[in-house]
């Protein structure tokens, strides 16, 4: 009760009028509804414009009223939260209609059938025919470039965080900046002129060596940022023990950060694995099943989408197939995806009692 | 098996830095010299001289000689690693490994050494819990993480993974600055107990546990900010705190300083 007494005595600096809680989604309303209004009186036909307009009433929208009720100092902080809001809408938008459209004309085709068969010799324009040889080769593909690309990116943050000084390593750290930077067509060049020297034909672990080019930098700098985080102390700990430096990094540093490095491997392996331009140049395509990366051109999933799609005129069995064969891919990615954070989440150091 | 430590015109660089300068001392076995002085003065940097973990810092460097029963650390063909395992260290801040579990923790020196037959390794591992107090306390959960335990219990955790590998030298660097009085008590009884089989070196910057604990105290001080920080004097622990013979390390000790 003396706490009331106390109240009602003196009004309190610490309280000010504060908007009700729902009122973000009624100005949301509003604006989308003022949004509608505008849209149609000025004979607007685009959506996007509708939607712009609303963002941009609901901002200002936002910014008026909570000024009005409020005070500046909480009026700004509301536009900022209605910015992050907008620009969170404006990011997920497009990303929900790319997976709806994906899903949407990617299950037409795809069943079990479409994922154990290859093309074989069904024409672009018949239905039928799958992508297990694409399957196949990108998963080939993929795997041969992970086995070189993670060891050396790995083994090179390694050098690069636990013994790089002076000029080599900044000489390193300096081409891995320029090897992030490199276009994917230009690594399958790189190969290609290597391939034309050779006089050889085109085959998959060409294109796993130029994969594994544009993989290695990313691999670098996601286990380099990892291996930072582990705390010095730890080493020191380790090596305060009198175990060697190279069993401390074994044994210590590496445990602590797998679960970061991992994760930062599968995104780098859900980078590549949508890669067209050197899997063209290099491995070709191929509609019969190839199950040997080292001889004779192999297809994979990019590639065949492309193909597909080249050869569909925009409507048709290969357009079809192109669909599917892009949600398989996607679902290819999303699992990496998941498999990563669950290595994460099961190799993170442990906490709690 | 307690050594003698004994230094002779010790020097340690940061760079070009000169963080300390020519320290010579001695350190008896199975005693406890306590390092007191104030913040800055090169305590810790001299404290991992001892065991060449100084080296560990970029652009680390030491002049000087130091001496574990006449033998030179910084001679030549001296391994660090071995000098490490003969020298454990404790850090101010507890920092058991945190991918590990309590029983890992302590039988990580001996299994990242990879000397240690199986059968041995739990009785090593009790015994060190056992000698650091913490043995009551976690018998029943050695498989949880040892980052999961108090503040108090990280640090007697990471004296027993100093002490199953069975060092000459227990070095600690400010052991109690983050515990509580109880547990602060327990760190310096186990001290006490563990001066009979190691020599001990303390920092701390706590007047009443350097007079508890320790058998000798040594006074760090700089001539001023930027200079390097020497050695003013060691003593009987007794000597210092009643009757010193610098009048810089009397002004410290009763608080008029600076
Ligand atoms: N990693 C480092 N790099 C450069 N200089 C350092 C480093 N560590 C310490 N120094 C410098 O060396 C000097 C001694 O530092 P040191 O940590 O040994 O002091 P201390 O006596 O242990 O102090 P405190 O009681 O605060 O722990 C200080 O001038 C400090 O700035
Ligand atoms: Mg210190």
């Amino acid at each position: 009760m003396s706490h009331a007494v106390l109240t009602d005595k003196r009004p309190s600096t610490l309280r000010g009028a504060r908007l009700p809680k729902w009122s973000p989604w009624a100005i949301a309303a509003g604006s989308i509804a003022v949004a509608v209004g505008i849209g149609l009186a000025a004979g607007l036909d685009s959506r996007v414009q509708w939607g712009l307009i609303a963002a941009i009433v609901f901002v200002l929208g936002t910014y008026v009223i909570a000024a009005r009720v409020e005070g500046g100092r909480q009026a700004k902080d509301r536009v900022a939260t209605s910015l992050v809001w907008v620009a969170f809408l404006l990011a997920v938008i497009p990303l929900v209609s790319l997976v709806w459209t994906t899903i949407s004309r990617g299950m037409k085709v795809l069943d079990p059938y479409f994922l154990t068969h290859s093309m074989g010799l069904v024409a672009d324009a018949e239905p039928g025919g799958g992508i297990y040889h694409a399957i196949l080769g990108s998963l080939e593909q993929v795997g041969l470039a992970t086995v070189i690309a993670a060891p050396i990116g790995v083994l090179t943050a390694i050098y690069l965080v636990e013994y790089g000084r002076g000029r080599l390593a900044k000489a390193v750290t300096f081409f891995v900046d320029v090897m992030t930077g490199i276009p994917s067509i230009v690594a399958g060049l790189f190969i290609l002129s290597l391939m034309l020297i050779f006089e050889m034909q085109p085959f998959g672990f060409a294109g796993s060596l130029a994969l594994a080019i544009l993989m290695m930098p990313v691999v670098v700098r996601s286990t380099e940022e990892m291996l930072k985080l582990v705390p010095n102390e730890l080493r020191e700990a380790s090596l305060a023990l009198g175990v060697p430096k190279w069993r401390t990094i074994l044994k210590v540093v590496l445990p602590t950060s797998i679960g970061g490095i991992t994760t930062g491997i599968m995104l780098a392996i859900a980078r590549i694995a949508g890669e067209t331009a050197p899997v063209l140049l290099l491995v070709w395509g191929n509609s019969l099943i190839n199950a040997n990366p080292f001889e004779g051109a192999q297809a994979s999933l990019p590639l065949y989408i492309y193909q597909q799609y080249a050869n569909s005129a925009g409507a048709g069995a290969a357009y079809d197939r192109a669909w599917a064969a892009s949600l398989t891919l996607i679902a290819f990615v999303m699992i990496l995806n998941l498999v990563a954070r669950g290595i994460a989440r099961w190799k993170a150091p442990k906490t709690g009692r | 098996m307690a050594k003698r430590i004994d230094v002779s015109g010790l020097t340690a660089y940061y760079g070009s830095h000169k963080a300390i300068e020519d320290i010579s001392m001695t350190v008896e076995p199975r005693s406890v010299t306590a390092f007191i002085g104030p913040s800055g003065c090169g305590k810790s940097t001299f404290l991992r001289t001892l065991n060449r973990m100084h080296e560990v810092t970029p652009g680390g460097r030491v002049e000087g000689k130091v001496l574990l029963d006449d033998e030179d650390l910084y001679g030549a063909g001296i391994d660090p690693v071995s000098v490490r395992r003969e020298v454990g260290m404790v850090f101010q801040r507890p920092n058991p490994f945190p991918t590990m579990s309590i029983f890992d923790n302590v039988a990580a020196g001996l299994r990242l050494n990879g000397k240690y037959k199986k059968s041995e390794l739990n009785d090593i591992v009790e015994k060190s819990l056992k000698g650091a107090n913490l043995w009551n306390e976690v018998k029943d959960r050695l498989n949880k993480p040892g980052s999961g335990l108090s503040g108090g219990q990280q640090q007697r955790l990471c004296i027993a993974r100093a002490i199953a590998v069975e060092p000459d030298v227990l070095l600690m660097d400010e052991p109690c600055s983050a515990l509580d009085p109880i547990s602060t008590l327990a760190i310096e009884d186990l001290i006490g107990e563990l001066k009979e089989r190691f020599t001990i070196v303390i920092v701390t910057h706590n007047m009443q546990q350097a007079a508890r604990v320790s058998d000798r105290t040594a006074f760090f001080n700089l001539a001023a900010v930027g200079q390097p920080g020497r050695l003013i004097e060691i003593d009987d622990t007794e000597r210092i705190f009643s009757n010193p013979s610098v009048q810089a390390t009397e002004d410290y000790i009763s608080g008029r300083f600076g």
